[in-house]
């Protein structure tokens, strides 16, 4: 069976997308260092290495977990409202008692865990668009917040701000733990049935099923993670504020998470990506706004740039992923390329079989 | 004689009230390849799919190993040893051979998936099978059709299946890959592992299996051994009844006018040295097997994917296709294989499908044009409850109905009609025929894709067959000898007897 092997590695794709993302992400730091050199300053001062690091863990929570739903072919439109619900959840609880730190944090991320559930549920169960279950579920939570919390609430014990500030070197702690929780959800997605069977859910659900998985459970899964994932960084908020707030879904995380995600090599049809790539979407977006702001880019301007550089990164996925059915003639060459000389002897023999 | 591994008896399934089976009964003994043959419609993938746990059967038993199962579920099926290969791949592009292989099943180590032995173990079965140089980490989607079958195989392998039916595992092979396929089944075989083969090509059936069961409009013809039959004796029990009289005749005053489509020398990446030439009046029926190209001679003519080489000319008038408006301005029309996908919009009404084309490429005239659609719509005899019915409503026949509406309103010079009888009801069926023959009397040039030979062969003037890209033989339908007439396209189709084709 000789031909299978030269199809087989001649059509591999040269490179795997995670690494064209992090390639990009290179040359981002190596343009926006130049440019910013340019400028007489330097990109990759400790103030300014600090700043992109500490905006990438934030978005980087956040964009873990909504990487786990968007490979099921979901989509998570309430981490916004989840952070903020969250970071109040926090605060309130602790009380500014370190003694109730544990508990806190458990509650906060608790409270993410339930509203991941009811996402996953109206999903799967009352089979309701992700677009809209997930937004209906955030503007659920918006209603409570605006109602019960007009500004911040609560106020952390001093040891838990630690969590947002305390710095190892030029890395911030809350950018080691992002790290380390992608590094977790990498080998969840490698080394679980579960995160096998989000690809696979993602990928097609109806051959997911006819395989035995169970795709309800499995969506369900993913978007438990993802609110959990923004419960986190919930805590980290409340951590820098020493407060919840309930303003910080007005910033804009959950658009900004999935376009990190995507940006990250992630197909938004589900089915094919990963962790890796999104943290790598992360860091772009994350050194774009620090060259953005050691410049002091017009805001316009800057968003501009944003936008134009993810369709760019999208389009050039688009044309990496496309696959047509094999030629069979050349469309220019005249003779067909069959049949093969080496598989004559074996094509006549069958041939010769014949009744 | 071995005891048989697999028993179906009095198989029934209706379907909406229409019964597509009535009692069928299968056997298979272990190791055997067992063909399961029959026309489009006798039942054959629906006996498939009640064994796969796909469906379930109304009535009637299935014993494996003299146990009486009930498959629920497709993986219920699986893990009673009982898997399928169907047309379309159960696979996940995105993820290696061996991730689909043990898809829902990965195999643990300390609670962890180990990725390791899934590789390992997805080798030796290929090796098991005799297939070197595929890897079982390579992604699915950079695999060759061919090369998915064997991961389809290899899955069903991993459950330990007993069985494994194939469902017309080579329609989308090439020549050496179904040489490769061959080889599969013997070792297969080998293996001890019966095979239940369905296949419209006769000679793979002669080449490969040891017993074969004719199904007929739902109901079992015979089983016997292949070496008893020739293949005259299984055509005619797979066909046997008179095709005449189903297929309205010619209308008085239809005649074969000037060129109205000619193609010379087309050709792209699925296509090679097209030459082709339909007049004003004439059907032109193509038969061929499925994934012979021709869907991809209509996609051509369409402007879909358009040819790169060759000559087109409309009415003697060189036309330059590439997309599928500027077809339309040439007068072509295409009623697609799928409707539901690309004929219609299901969820507009039948009004709305109608006007498509018309408001898409004449939007100026297309208010007085669209004046034509109810009176078209009646004598098409449309059955809806009025014609702001969404068409996903409607019958598949009534859908087809409104499909052709929509291009005869634009009044095409000619009109491709790919599969325009599948999947619709006998009666709608007859009302496509008579309007097929009142186009072709109005003068229009007709190409009738179809892969059910009666209806090529009832209807068309002509007949052109295609495999593997190009046209393997052209038959005037007028001097075919009735009894022959399958036998001969089939011939032509799957190249067994080549000295006859050229």
């Amino acid at each position: 069976m000789k031909p299978t092997s030269s199809t087989a590695t001649a059509r591999r794709a040269p490179l795997s997308t995670t690494t064209v993302v992090y390639l990009a992400l290179l040359g981002i730091l190596l343009v926006g260092g130049i440019v910013v050199a340019a400028t007489g300053d330097t990109l990759f001062s400790n103030a300014n290495l600090v700043d992109m690091l500490t905006r990438s863990s934030l978005l980087g929570f956040i964009a873990i977990g909504q990487t786990l739903v968007i490979l099921c072919r979901s989509l998570d439109l309430s981490v916004g409202y989840v952070v903020a619900l969250s970071s109040l959840v926090a605060a309130t609880t602790m009380d500014g008692d370190p003694a109730r730190i544990p508990l806190a944090m458990a509650a906060a991320l608790g409270v993410a865990a339930v509203i991941g559930l009811v996402n996953g549920l109206v999903v799967t169960k009352l089979k309701v668009n992700a677009f809209i279950a997930t937004l209906g579920v955030g503007l659920i939570v918006k209603g409570y917040l605006d109602t019960w919390y007009a500004g911040p609430a609560g106020e952390v014990a001093p040891a838990f701000q630690a969590f947002g500030y305390t710095r190892i070197g030029p890395l911030p702690l809350s950018a080691i733990v992002m790290v380390a929780l992608a590094g977790a959800g990498i080998w969840f997605l490698h080394y679980t049935r579960t995160g096998h069977h989000m690809f696979a859910v993602g990928g097609d659900t109806d051959v997911a099923r006819m395989s035995g998985v169970r795709t309800d459970r499995t969506v369900i899964v993913a978007h438990i993670l993802c609110a959990v994932a923004a419960g986190v960084a919930g805590l980290l908020i409340a951590s820098r504020f020493g407060t919840g707030s309930a303003l910080v879904y007005d910033d804009g995380y959950d658009l900004e998470s999935i376009a990190a995600v995507v940006l990250g090599g992630t197909y938004l049809l589900g089915g094919r990506g990963g962790i890796g790539g999104t943290l790598g979407g992360v860091f772009i977006l994350a050194t774009l706004d620090t060259v953005f702001n050691v410049l002091s880019v017009d805001p316009f301007i800057k968003d501009v740039l944003r936008g134009v550089i993810i369709i760019a990164a999208v389009a050039i996925y688009a044309r990496r992923r496309l696959t047509r059915k094999p030629d069979r003639f050349g469309g220019h060459v005249d003779p067909p390329p069959r049949p093969a000389p080496g598989d004559g002897a074996e094509a006549a023999h069958v041939k010769g079989g014949v009744a | 004689m071995t005891a048989p591994l697999l028993t179906m008896t009095g198989i029934q399934k209706s379907f909406l009230g229409v019964r597509v089976l009535h009692g069928v009964d299968l056997t298979v003994r272990p190791g055997e390849v067992h063909a399961l043959v029959g026309e489009n419609g006798a039942g054959k993938s629906t006996l498939m799919k009640i064994l796969a746990g796909v469906y379930t059967a109304d009535a009637g038993t299935v014993t494996l190993d003299g146990e009486p199962v009930r498959f629920g579920h497709p993986a219920a099926a699986q893990r009673a040893g009982v898997s399928t290969v169907f047309q379309e791949f159960n696979l996940l592009p995105d993820r290696t051979v061996a991730e689909n292989v043990y898809l829902g099943r990965e195999p643990r180590r300390r609670g962890m998936v180990d990725r390791r032995r899934m590789v390992a173990d997805t080798r030796r079965l290929l090796e098991d099978l005799g297939v070197t140089g595929l890897s079982a980490r390579a992604r699915v989607r950079n695999l060759s059709v061919a090369e998915q079958q064997i991961v389809e195989i290899v899955k069903a392998m991993s459950h330990d299946a007993r069985i494994i039916s194939m469902d017309e595992p080579t329609a989308a092979l090439a020549g050496r890959e179904v040489a490769l396929l061959y080889r599969l089944i013997e070792r297969l075989k080998q293996l001890g592992v019966a095979v239940l083969y369905v296949s419209h090509r006769l000679k793979e059936i002669f080449d490969l299996c040891d017993r074969v069961t004719v199904l007929k409009d739902g109901a079992l013809v015979d089983t016997s051994d292949t070496a008893d039959l020739t293949t005259d004796d299984l055509v005619r029990k797979m066909v046997g009844r008179s095709i005449t009289g189903f297929f309205p005749p010619k209308l008085p005053g239809t005649a074969l006018g000037d060129v109205r489509l000619r193609v010379t020398g087309g050709g792209n990446t699925q296509l090679d040295g097209v030459d082709l030439s339909v007049r004003s009046g004439e059907i032109v029926g193509f038969a061929g097997l499925q994934g012979s190209g021709r869907t991809e001679l209509a996609h051509a003519l369409f402007g879909i994917a358009p040819f790169t080489v060759g000559r087109v000319e409309v009415d003697g008038e060189g036309a330059r296709i590439r997309s599928p408006r500027q077809a339309v301005r040439y007068g072509i029309g295409l009623v697609t294989e799928d409707r539901k996908t690309q004929g219609l919009a299901l969820n507009q009404s039948i009004a709305a499908n109608a006007r498509l084309v018309l408001d898409a490429v004449r939007p100026r005239s297309a208010g007085r044009a669209a004046k034509a659609v109810p009176g078209l719509l009646s004598s098409l005899e449309l059955v809806a409850r009025g014609h702001d019915q969404e068409v996903r409503f409607l019958s598949g026949g009534n859908q087809q109905k409104v499909v052709l509406a929509k291009w005869l309103v634009i009044e095409p010079r000619v009109m491709i009609l790919d599969e325009p009888t599948r999947g619709i009801d006998v009666g709608a069926k007859h009302a496509v025929y008579t309007l097929i023959r009142e186009l072709a009397a109005a003068g229009m040039a007709i190409l009738l894709i179809s892969s059910e030979l009666s209806e090529v062969i009832g209807m068309a003037d002509r007949i052109v067959v295609m495999r593997d890209g190009v046209i393997s033989g052209e038959l005037d339908a007028a001097r075919l000898p009735a009894d022959t007439a399958e036998e001969t396209i089939m011939a032509l189709a799957t190249g067994q007897n080549t000295g006859a084709a050229r």
